[in-house]
């Protein structure tokens, strides 16, 4: 036996220190409490700098919040607030009553402070170019909020979903590094009783919310970033529910006692594809591209089934904007077709070129992330079998940018709430050649920036509809990304509780959102 | 040894602590700016670390803004002075990363670091003693053979390599042990469970530890028993117990003392890995992020305090050995 002297020495290292048996983890549950083994831990608990700002947020509440089908709802405001006739001013109306969980009630001023404070340079919030249309937040009443907007904004109460903080407890404090950024006071579902960091959260139920007190009493939230790790003790029986990858969740599919849940998600991975490349230049090869991926593959091997293929940056789960005629086949013929009329012909050896120049396009990728290693490989490999070649290599996001005129590269991201948030910074041609995390690709097209514009300024729901199905045929007759797959989020669940409810997920998938989006609501089953 | 002799000697022993606190002033400063070089020459970029996935349509006037505030596209030199200004006053600012004060990030986790080491190098120590002497006395037999083997396997294997397994044996086949975390998920923080948590980190970085200790015991033991004062013990007749452990012990373990400072940079290590495998809410992870997000005030912070606790664990030694051999030499 290999391993057997190593065994012997920790059994006497045992010895040594004295052991006591554990005591069992698992005590007669009734379902009252739960224990959530999450991938990632938040680095604060302030909506000011940017946690939780889609809701789901567990300790706060936003003026609105979504429901299973990501409609927005009241939250602390009494009814969804409604914007002027010109779409300059939105008014929201709060709910009579809430208090803070220290017992402060909730004002009007409080909905101010939050905002202006994401608004204020000094607070270095990651959020604050979500609220750019912003000039002014006032409270005309204790009860009354208005955002003054310098441009319509139709998406704009998608945005208020963010987590309202009580004033008092910034008084004299630097935001940047306050003590309420892990002791947070809100007027949510639960509170934080202890957060022990690198290690655990604790959550108790709010016996007063609002919305009435949740069942499932205790929370307890463990941070084990390793995938293996957390699956390991997802086994020993340590957690309820876990996030784990589609291959290592596939394991609980037959077990007694736990589920298996898939949730779709709005989480892209596509190629940004250079639009100054002279090869990459030509709408067709973008086009041809894109029909040479292999999608459905992707999806098959890399992911084990848990995705959607791509192809613009709004996620077939949305149907309410979704276009179902947007959409590339994989169809390798018609794109060699594509880039023999573009004049990249193929030699001899299968490899194509133009005037004496090869056809190359290098694809890069974050090395840490595993995923979109092996989507890279997968894309390159087909890219090549047009006769495109398609190094590939590992490097850091920042490179990754720096590089963006010359080479295509795996990005991630995407959020499913409104056409608008998902595409407008990404592919508007004004964000073309603009430092940082923007239209990456320097992607130009008068149709697509027309659309996006359309959809963004006006408030009636039909324009807006006609708006992002223009937008989605405009881009798909000219490309500026190979977006590739759409990922699901898969989950491990001990079938202790009722009332889970499937949610399309953004991105982040820690504590917020997942599938404990709306655990206030969960009972456990008798 | 007379009063007068036993004062000279005081006096040289401070004489010595002074001059090495003297020394690691330029090596405190030399490290810590080296860090800082090190940091900006990386290409990692704190204000895109600092967004992270919000980064993905962040507008760039946001973005320029923050690095504005923070002053992250000055000089380096200009950034270490700021820092070390702050520093030496006795604010270590900011962590950027975690939005808290560092005094607060360092004062919350280091405490779990220094129990798991401090209870993982004792009994390192301790394995070392025992299985070193035990190896020597028998020096040659099964006893040895076994002890010496084991020693040399458990060097060559990778500390995360033990804690897996020792995670895989003791946590998910045999369920006797926690296998992660400072408490039972939902359980309160109480003695006994950070006890019974603390048995496998602990013991996989003691038995990662012990094997350079036993090795080294054993082989001065073996060295001690050809010199004249052992020799002379065992011809006068005394029995063996009286001459390993009165005679031979006691000179081997000299060189054992310098062996304490010189091994926690080893230690240190060990415990970063041991802290990742089980999720001890240590130092360890708040170092890594440190640097994975280019994190100046928590790096620069992070990195005085480990230097300074590899120089003073080796002054504690010199200072160790001067005191136990009266003629060790105090030039150095």
């Amino acid at each position: 036996m290999h391993h057997r002297p190593a065994i012997l020495l920790v059994a006497a290292g045992l010895v040594l220190v004295g052991c006591t048996s554990p005591d069992e983890g698992a005590t007669a549950d009734t379902g009252q409490s739960i224990v959530i083994g999450a991938g990632s831990e938040p680095e604060n608990l302030n909506p000011i700098l940017g946690y939780a700002p889609d809701g789901a947020s567990k300790v706060f509440d936003g003026l609105v919040a979504r429901d299973a089908q990501l409609k927005l709802v009241p939250a602390l405001a009494e009814e969804l607030p409604s914007a002027s006739a010109d779409g300059l001013v939105w008014t929201a109306k709060l709910r009579e009553g809430t208090t803070f969980s220290d017992g402060t009630p909730l004002s009007a001023q409080d909905v101010v402070f939050t905002y202006e404070s994401v608004l204020d340079p000094k607070s270095n919030s990651t959020i604050a170019s979500r609220f750019d249309a912003v000039t002014d937040v006032s409270a005309p009443d204790d009860r009354t909020v208005e955002f003054r907007l310098s441009h319509p904004y139709a998406p704009f109460d998608q945005q208020l979903s963010l987590g309202i903080v009580p004033r008092k407890a910034f008084k004299g404090v630097d935001v940047s590094s306050a003590p309420f950024n892990s002791a947070p006071i809100g007027t949510g579902p639960y509170t934080v009783a202890e957060w022990r960091k690198g290690d655990r959260m604790t959550l108790k139920a709010n016996e007063s919310y609002w919305g009435g007190a949740p069942a499932v009493k205790t929370v307890t939230v463990v941070f084990v970033a390793d995938d293996n790790a957390r699956a390991t003790r997802m086994a020993a029986g340590e957690f309820d529910g876990t996030v784990l990858p589609p291959k290592l969740a596939g394991a609980y599919d037959a077990k007694q006692g736990y589920r298996v849940v898939r949730n779709p998600s709005a989480d892209y991975r596509g190629l940004g594809i250079p639009s100054e490349l002279p090869l990459t230049s030509d709408p067709k090869v973008r086009v041809a591209i894109n029909l040479g991926i292999n999608r459905q593959a992707m999806i098959d091997t890399v992911l084990a089934g848990a995705g959607k293929p791509a192809a613009t940056p709004i996620s077939p789960y949305l149907d309410e904007w979704y276009d179902q005629s947007a959409v590339f086949r994989h169809d390798p013929a018609e794109a060699a077709r594509l880039l023999d009329e573009a004049g990249w012909r193929a030699g001899a050896d299968g490899k194509r070129s133009r005037d004496g120049q090869a056809a190359r396009l290098p694809i890069l990728y974050p090395a840490p992330d595993v995923l979109r290693k092996e989507l890279a490989l997968a894309t390159a490999s087909d890219i090549a079998k047009l006769g495109i070649d398609a190094p590939v290599e590992a490097t850091t996001l920042e490179v990754m940018l720096q590089r963006q005129r010359e080479t295509a590269s795996i990005w991630g991201g995407g959020d499913p709430y409104d056409p608008d948030t998902a595409s407008y910074t990404l592919l508007h041609s004004r964000y073309a050649g603009r430092s940082g995390y923007v239209n990456m690709t320097l992607y130009r097209n008068a149709s697509v920036d027309g659309a996006l514009d359309t959809g963004r300024r006006s408030l009636d729901p039909t324009t807006r509809k006609q708006a992002y199905t223009d937008f989605q045929k405009a881009y798909v007759a000219d490309p500026g990304w190979a977006f590739l797959v759409f990922l699901d989020h898969t989950y491990v669940l001990r079938d202790r509780w009722n009332g889970q409810a499937e949610q399309v997920e953004p991105h982040d998938h820690g504590l917020v959102h997942a599938v404990w989006w709306n655990l206030e609501r969960w009972t456990p089953k008798s | 040894m007379t009063t007068v002799a036993q004062r000279r000697r005081g006096r040289a022993v401070g004489l010595l602590v002074l001059r090495r606190l003297g020394f690691a002033v330029p090596v405190l400063l030399l490290v810590s700016f080296a860090l800082f070089a090190l940091a900006k020459a990386s290409p990692f970029d704190p204000v895109e670390r600092y967004f992270g996935l919000r980064i993905i349509g962040a507008s760039p006037e946001r973005v320029a803004q923050i690095r504005e505030n923070w002053g992250v596209d000055r000089p380096v030199v200009e950034q270490y002075l700021a820092w070390l200004r702050h520093a030496v006053a006795g604010d270590l600012g900011d962590s950027l990363s975690l939005r808290q004060p560092v005094s607060e990030v360092i004062g919350d986790r280091l405490p779990w670091t220094v129990l798991l080491v401090s209870i993982g190098f004792g009994l390192a120590l301790l394995l070392g003693l025992l299985l070193g002497t035990a190896a020597a006395w028998r020096q040659g037999g099964w006893l040895d053979r076994t002890i010496t083997a084991v020693s040399y396997t458990l060097e060559a294997a990778p500390v995360f390599w033990l804690g897996l397994a020792a995670l895989y044996v003791f946590a998910l086949q045999l369920h006797w042990l926690p296998g992660g975390g400072l408490t039972d998920a939902g359980a309160a923080l109480g003695v006994g469970q950070v006890v019974t948590h603390l048995v496998l980190p602990v013991s996989v970085l003691a038995v990662s530890q012990a094997p350079w200790f036993v090795l080294f015991v054993r082989q001065n033991l073996l060295e001690s028993f050809s010199q004249d004062h052992v020799i002379g013990a065992r011809s006068r007749g005394l029995t063996d117990r009286r001459v390993v452990l009165g005679h031979a012990l006691r000179t081997s373990l000299l060189p054992f003392l310098t062996l304490l400072g010189a091994r926690l940079p080893e230690l240190i290590t060990g415990a970063l890995l041991v802290e990742t495998v089980f999720s001890w809410p240590g130092i360890a992870r708040a170092t890594v992020d440190a640097a994975l997000n280019v994190d100046f005030a928590l790096m620069g912070a992070l990195t005085v305090l480990a230097t300074s606790v590899v120089l003073l664990g080796n002054l504690l030694a010199d200072v160790l050995y001067a005191l136990a051999d009266p003629r060790v030499g105090l030039d150095g």
